[in-house]
């Protein structure tokens, strides 16, 4: 068991051991937690416990307020009379705030296009924005007296779906991106078979089990420190300080774990802190804002969901010759991610595939709902589901099996290997992955048992698909791609380790940890992982697009390999022997024949004056990307792997049940193979809740009316499929030069859960002998089955 | 608490401590868990008695206690993780949970446990499909099921094997 969480007792002579054993287990065994072995996640013992502090956790100071938004109540409309008179008389209320108590800028925009009010101002744009937040002495008074404000407001016209915006020539919220190989409208008249169709796919809520909370504590001058469940401190931090007018070095942000992040917290905290700062400025004391599970829901953004249009030619054998698709976005009122994220759907909209021609075009809309934000996969899965539609549409218009056309059209190795963005594919193992899992799931006889079964034309049918997944890894906006480290040796050998990653369950300071004690073969228990904050590593990039390890991993590689430098310069000095004669042993280091405890040689170390102390950085190498051209290599590498899914689906009521799904995924030479595991049969069941059960439904209104776990449903562990088998590719390591070969695992395995939408099709193609592509929409809610099925039934 | 005229005295025994508290009748026993009693390893993940987050034992029963007045366990014995093991000593099914990998954030943590706790307790059957319906009412959003289920299903058989022995 490990026990490192423990409080070591300050001058503890060697952290979690005593200097005897030390000495004597030093340099005889392996270290514990290096890179490549399971290790537990390092706040273990203090979840099973209930000890881990999440940001509602913090004790609050004496005097601490609480804040509580009020939000719009319709979708797009001018606000003609703020009244708040029954608020301020309400009992333990402090104040109310508004957009004109806001001493700097209004605008939480993260990509500085100014279109994103903390509070609104004059008019709203969706049902659910903030307009003014009331300070109370209790959470409960604030949140009482929030309900008694009168709002006149004066309707405008509002849009909801963005096809329909866009049928309206309805404004982007940030400029659209086309990306373009070949001719594709020529040979798409060439092409022997030709077909086009429509698809819709939903957005997803993050339903994170906590919710959006940030806790501002004012400091002298024009400080405030703001403790927050955020993805990206830096932005908080900048954010906050552009609406208080103040200079970034005014504002410390903390994290120091989330409760689930999943991009919901990329840019969505930035309200939350801006509000809690403006507050504890203006009234000097702690306020606090934590808003209902409600109102979470319906006042932050959410996965975009898209319209998608498309156009395929392809010859007799399935072979694509050209592909055109338009990807129209429901973005909300304003930009938020929305361009990143729209871009990624476009950079996605191949998946493992190579299109000899191909013309894409985004067209992000402006709507007035919620502003869409990051998550997991950030566009990307959206993408995918194009080209798997594609795929299907292909196999059905030829009578083939799905899994026929997709390895037909699988990039190539030598050739039939550049992307729609100009991108050489040259690490593509994605043939290999899936024919592994061919063989491991049998797919081939349950295959012909599925076939077997729904020839007897019972009202249960069944239907399996093999579908692969290919991500590319890196921030699209290159910039992001930076990270930085900040690592101390203390004096009785006990390390300190910071990073800009944030933890949000995804096992990062974990695996960055396992990083350091591998360079400086010491115990992880030695190594102490503490709170992000904007204080220590300045500048950080979001914890996202899957990067927190390859960013931060190598950064404090960097900070250990600095120290580990300085330590054996001060080794071959004072032994009076050759460099290389020095070696960091397990817990030691051995210079010479001799062997000095970890501990006992940072003393002596610090006693010749060595500096102990390491700022780390690193920035990926190769990549360049050119927006106004589409094209560069985006990404430094693609993760890849692959699901085959079985379901069963009642044909005369939609309903359904995953029977089994077999995954084999590639996440490079692991960093930690359990934690991996964890996060690929986490991604693929919030997947498969993505195109199943997870509806977000707005009424004519605009209001959003699943704004809680009761009307909005994620996957319960019922839900998870009855034979589960996850394997890691365990061939594979990274070609490009990452932290120890490892690859990315966030996001990539969350459209593994595609394997389960494309088997509920072909159930349901069943009823029509696989005649005609079923053509399901997102997400395949049980209603959904069942209009397909009686679609398909009428012909 | 603002607004409220009328306090009303209770006293209830949380995890072995006997406590008499002055609350606002209107309090749920989440609030009083966290913000009055600082037991912090309670979580509220909905407060609408939809996720599970908040889950306690009341009397030995498994309970939501954010859809419970506080009000209503005067008199009465809660158990909330704080109660079940420590850090030096953990409970068998805190061990599996951390052997298993059964979370990701953990936010979801203590109410899995503490609902695993009654689960184990109750008549349920003794397969996998009986475990995850008798989980059903704790929410995951990191879908560390498979791990859950499987800790949950560790320690159900070494009581078993226990209890045959
Ligand atoms: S907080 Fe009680 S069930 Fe969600
Ligand atoms: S571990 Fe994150 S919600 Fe369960």
């Amino acid at each position: 068991m490990n026990r490192h969480d423990t409080p070591q007792a300050p001058g503890a002579t060697d952290p979690g051991s005593g200097p005897a054993r030390a000495r004597a287990a030093a340099g005889t065994r392996p270290i514990k937690g290096g890179v490549s072995k399971d290790m537990q996640h390092d706040s273990a013992i203090k979840h099973v416990t209930g000890r881990a502090t999440y940001c509602d956790d913090i004790a609050e100071p004496a005097g601490t307020l609480h804040a509580y938004l009020g939000l719009s109540t319709r979708a797009h409309a001018r606000i003609m009379e703020l009244d708040f008179s029954a608020v301020q008389r309400a009992a333990g209320v402090v104040g109310v705030l508004t957009a004109a108590d806001i001493p700097g800028v209004n605008d939480v925009s993260p990509t500085g296009r100014n279109d994103e009010p903390v509070l609104a101002e004059q008019k709203v744009e969706f049902w659910g924005q903030p307009v003014f937040a009331v300070v109370a002495e209790t959470r409960d008074a604030a949140r009482r007296a929030a309900r008694l404000a009168r709002i006149t407001y004066e309707d405008l016209p509002h849009v909801l779906e963005p096809d329909v915006a866009r049928a309206q020539g309805g404004p982007y919220v940030t400029p659209p991106l086309t990306l373009k190989r070949g001719t594709a409208e020529t040979e798409l008249l060439k092409a022997p078979h030709r077909l086009k169709g429509e698809m819709r796919v939903g957005g997803q809520d993050h339903l994170y089990l906590e919710g959006h909370i940030a806790f501002a504590l004012p400091g002298e001058d024009d400080d405030v420190t703001v403790h927050s469940s955020t993805q990206h401190p830096t932005e908080a931090q900048h954010m906050v300080a552009h609406v208080l007018g103040v200079p970034s070095n005014a504002v410390t942000v903390n994290v120091r774990r989330m409760g689930g992040g999943f991009g919901g917290k990329e840019t969505q905290m930035n309200l939350f802190c801006a509000v809690a700062a403006v507050a504890a400025k203006k009234w000097h004391r702690p306020v606090k804002i934590r808003p209902d599970r409600d109102d979470d829901m319906s006042a932050t953004g959410k996965r975009h969901d898209f319209v998608i249009d498309y156009e395929v030619g392809f010859d007799d054998a399935g072979v694509i010759c050209a592909v055109k698709a338009d990807f129209t976005a429901r973005c909300g009122f304003s930009s938020d991610l929305s361009g990143p994220v729209t871009d990624r759907a476009l950079f996605h909209a191949d998946n493992a595939y190579y299109y000899p021609n191909v013309l894409l075009n985004s067209h992000p809309m402006k709507t007035n709902t919620v502003s869409n934000t990051a998550f997991r996969g950030f566009g990307g899965p959206q993408g995918v589901m194009a080209a798997e539609r594609i795929i299907e549409e292909i196999a059905y218009a030829l009578g083939r099996d799905t899994f026929d056309i997709r390895k037909a059209n699988f990039y190539g190795t030598e050739t039939r290997n550049v992307t729609p963005y100009h991108q050489t594919v040259e690490d593509n193992i994605a043939p290999r992955i899936v024919s592994e899992l061919e063989q491991n799931a049998d797919y081939q006889s349950r295959r012909q048992a599925v076939l077997d079964w729904n020839a007897k034309g019972g009202v249960i049918r069944r239907g399996i698909a093999l579908t692969p997944v290919k991500f590319g890894i890196s921030f699209t906006a290159t910039w992001y791609n930076q990270a930085g480290a900040l690592l101390h040796i203390y004096t009785d050998g006990s390390i300190q380790l910071n990073h800009g990653g944030t933890e949000m369950g995804q096992g990062l300071n974990t695996k960055v940890a396992q990083v350091v004690a591998e360079e400086l073969q010491v115990d992880i228990d030695r190594i102490k992982i503490t709170r992000t904050t904007t204080e220590k590593v300045p500048n950080t990039s979001a914890t996202a697009a899957s990067s927190g390890s390859d960013l931060n991993g190598m950064a404090a590689q960097d900070a250990a390999l600095q120290i580990k430098e300085r330590l054996t310069d001060f080794a071959a000095e004072q032994w009076q022997t050759d460099r290389s004669n020095i070696r960091f042993i397990a817990n030691a280091v051995q210079i010479d024949e001799e062997t000095v405890p970890f501990a006992d040689f940072i003393r002596q170390a610090y006693m010749a004056r060595v500096h102990l102390s390491a700022a780390g950085f690193y920035k990926t190498p190769k990549i360049h990307w050119d927006r106004a051209t589409g094209k560069g290599r985006p990404f430094y590498y693609y993760a890849y792997g692959a699901a085959c899914s079985e379901v069963s689906v009642d044909t005369l009521t939609g309903e359904y049940r995953v029977e089994r799904t077999d995954i084999l995924h590639d996440v490079g030479r692991s960093l930690n193979p359990v934690i991996d595991k964890g996060q690929i049969e986490g991604a693929f069941v919030q997947g498969m809740g993505w195109l199943t059960t997870e509806e977000l439904w707005w009424d004519a209104q605009g209001q959003l009316r699943t704004h809680a776990p009761s009307t909005y449903k994620i996957p319960l562990a019922s839900d998870r499929p009855r034979i589960f088998n996850v394997a890691l590719v365990r061939w594979s390591e990274n070609r490009e030069n990452t932290i120890k070969r490892s690859k990315a695992v966030g996001e990539p395995p969350f459209m593994l859960g595609i394997s389960v939408f494309e088997a509920l099709s072909h159930a349901v193609a069943s009823v029509a002998e696989y005649q005609t592509c079923p053509r399901l929409d997102a997400p395949a809610t049980p209603e959904r089955v069942l209009m397909a099925i009686e679609r398909l039934r009428r012909g | 608490m603002a607004a409220s005229a009328h306090q009303l005295r209770i006293d209830l025994t949380v995890n072995g401590t006997v406590h008499g508290i002055d609350i606002d009748p209107r309090t749920t026993l989440l609030d009083l868990l966290r913000e009055t009693l600082d037991l912090t390893g309670t979580k509220k993940g909905c407060n609408h008695g939809q996720c599970g987050a908040c889950t306690v034992h009341v009397n030995g029963k498994r309970v939501l206690a954010c859809l419970t007045l506080a009000a209503l366990c005067d008199g009465a014995d809660v158990r909330t993780i704080e109660g079940v093991g420590t850090p030096e000593k953990l409970h068998p099914l805190q061990d599996a949970f951390i052997a298993h990998d059964g979370f990701q954030c953990g936010y979801c943590t203590s109410g899995q446990i503490m609902s695993a706790l009654a689960a184990l307790e109750e008549p349920w059957g003794p397969d996998d499909a009986a475990i995850k319906e008798a989980m059903s009412g704790n929410i995951c959003r990191c879908g560390a099921y498979p791990n859950i289920v499987a800790a949950v299903q560790e320690v159900r058989k070494s009581a078993e094997g226990g209890r045959n022995a």
